[in-house]
């Protein structure tokens, strides 16, 4: 088995994928556009719902795939079919002759500041869910108060909407917004700490239980209602509206710090990639899969397959699932290839 | 001097940084359910006294965490337990009632 498999992206799913192609006796190259491994999990601090380190699931991947070829900085500039694989050109100069190709490009998150209506950028206490992991995983962050009394997350920042071109569920922020908000609530005792939401997703294996811990355990309040806009009052602190739905007021509130929820939206950085390669795109903006029950992980280019959030939002266990599975399509579909031949 | 022209009734809006939260953490200590509701109104659905009275634990609950005083609301329970039959999340709302009345009686 000398044939070459290529792994675009080095998040979680590439990591997994680029291992589990190495157990099988494959020789994957793994090509990451930037500066390290890990994606998005790498700058996160703890995971939903064990509060389990997310870099140590880093580390734990890349103990994993020990061994494999990783290019990093590294973006693929061309790729033309050939007659029994793909031929790619790299940003290093490399040309790369691949059987098979796994797209593990993940997502990108929504731009908090197009949501004018919520000050990000403009107001000084205003932040993002990624915001707020880095300043956990201990990143130092001028817009976080050092005691703030009051503490704000507002659900579905970019998704569900249509305005902002993202009518999807984003899937893993409500969970995250309820991670968050215990870990702040950790972190500030005193603070009262309120989620303001549409409707709260927590599909996942004990999300359920999470969230009556938040609820029990933590004290924090959960609002129904979208906020609808946000202003800074004189003295820097922020003021926020929205409807009290369950009993029908108007409801205002002062804050000292709000949290955004950006939601997960499609990489944008894999247009031209996906083009050269005759990729669909799914009415949803990600990557179309043959089709969304059975096989997720299938292009509809023979030898690509999918893997992780480039096919729509998606979990850290989810995303190894998928992984492992789009690997074991890749090799199948090597065995295949080889014996036709 | 008639009056004439508009006047100003008090504003509705709910300040929710300014609600006094004592009442309800009380609450949470009688009775730890307290805290758990998801408003999602089968207790309200199966009273048999809210047809007549408008009873509702889910409205009576909100309303404690809002920092009203609900002792009114609680007037024609009948104590008979079906809303602690249905709760989804298991709150026993019978001691949730009682604990209710004992924080507004004292
Ligand atoms: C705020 C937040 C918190 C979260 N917390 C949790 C949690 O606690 N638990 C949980 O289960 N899930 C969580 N998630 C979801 C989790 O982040 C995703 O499941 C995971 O990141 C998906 O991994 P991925 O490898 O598919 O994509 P990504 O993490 O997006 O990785 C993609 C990688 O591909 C690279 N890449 C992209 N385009 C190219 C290209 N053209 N060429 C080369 N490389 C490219 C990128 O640089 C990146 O390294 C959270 C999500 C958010 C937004
Ligand atoms: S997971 Fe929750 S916060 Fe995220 S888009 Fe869905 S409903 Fe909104």
């Amino acid at each position: 088995m000398n044939e070459i498999i290529v792994v675009i992206g080095g998040g979680i799913a590439g990591m997994e994928a680029v291992g589990t192609l190495l157990s099988l006796g494959h020789t994957p190259i793994l090509i990451e556009a930037g500066p390290k491994l890990g994606g998005h999990v790498a700058s996160w601090h703890k995971l939903f719902p064990d509060l389990s380190s997310a870099g140590e699931l880093v580390s734990r991947l890349q103990e994993y795939m020990k061994g494999a070829n990783i290019f990093l900085g590294t973006r693929v500039i061309s790729l033309n079919r050939l007659a029994d694989g793909y031929s790619l050109k790299l940003s290093n100069g490399m040309v790369i002759n691949a059987s098979a190709i796994l797209l593990t490009t993940g997502f990108q998150l929504f731009d908090a500041s197009r949501k004018e209506e919520y000050g990000y950028g403009v107001y000084d206490h205003v932040i993002t869910n990624s915001d707020l992991e880095a300043w956990l995983a201990g990143r130092a962050d001028a817009r976080v108060p050092k005691n703030p009394e009051h503490i704000g997350f507002v659900h579905c920042v970019g998704s569900r909407d249509i305005k902002a071109c993202n009518s999807q569920c984003s899937k893993v922020c409500c969970a995250t917004a309820i991670k968050q908000a215990i870990e702040i609530k950790e972190k500030f005792p005193y603070a009262r700490v309120y989620c303001f939401y549409m409707d709260l997703r927590l599909f996942g294996k004990k999300y359920e239980d999470f969230y009556v811990n938040a609820q029990r355990d933590y004290g924090i309040q959960f609002i129904r209602g979208r906020v609808s806009e946000v202003g800074e009052t004189r003295d820097g602190a922020l003021q926020i509206k929205a409807e009290d739905t369950l009993s029908g007021k108007p409801l205002k509130l002062r804050l000292d710090l709000l949290v955004l929820m950006s939601g997960i939206v499609r990489n944008d950085s894999i247009r031209e990639l996906s083009l050269m390669a005759g990729l669909e795109t799914d009415s949803d903006g990600f990557l179309r899969s043959v089709d969304n029950e059975y096989s997720v992980v299938e292009s509809n280019r023979p030898g690509i397959f999918f893997a992780g959030a480039c096919t729509g939002p998606k979990t850290v266990p989810e995303t190894i699932a998928e992984a492992r599975s789009a690997a074991l399509s890749a090799h199948r579909y090597l065995q295949r290839t080889t014996i036709i031949r | 001097m008639t009056d004439f022209g508009f006047t100003l009734s008090c504003s509705s809006t709910l300040d929710l940084g300014k609600v006094d939260n004592d009442k309800f953490e009380e609450l949470c200590r009688l009775e730890p359910g307290a805290g758990v509701c998801i408003g999602c109104g089968s207790c309200s659905a199966v009273c048999p006294s809210a047809r007549l009275s408008g009873m509702s634990v889910r409205k009576v609950l909100l309303a404690v965490r809002r920092g009203r005083n609900v002792r009114e609301m609680l007037q024609c329970c009948m104590l008979c337990g079906k809303c602690t039959i249905v709760c989804p999340r298991g709150i026993n709302t019978r001691n949730l009632i009682l604990s209710i009345c004992k924080l507004y009686d004292d």
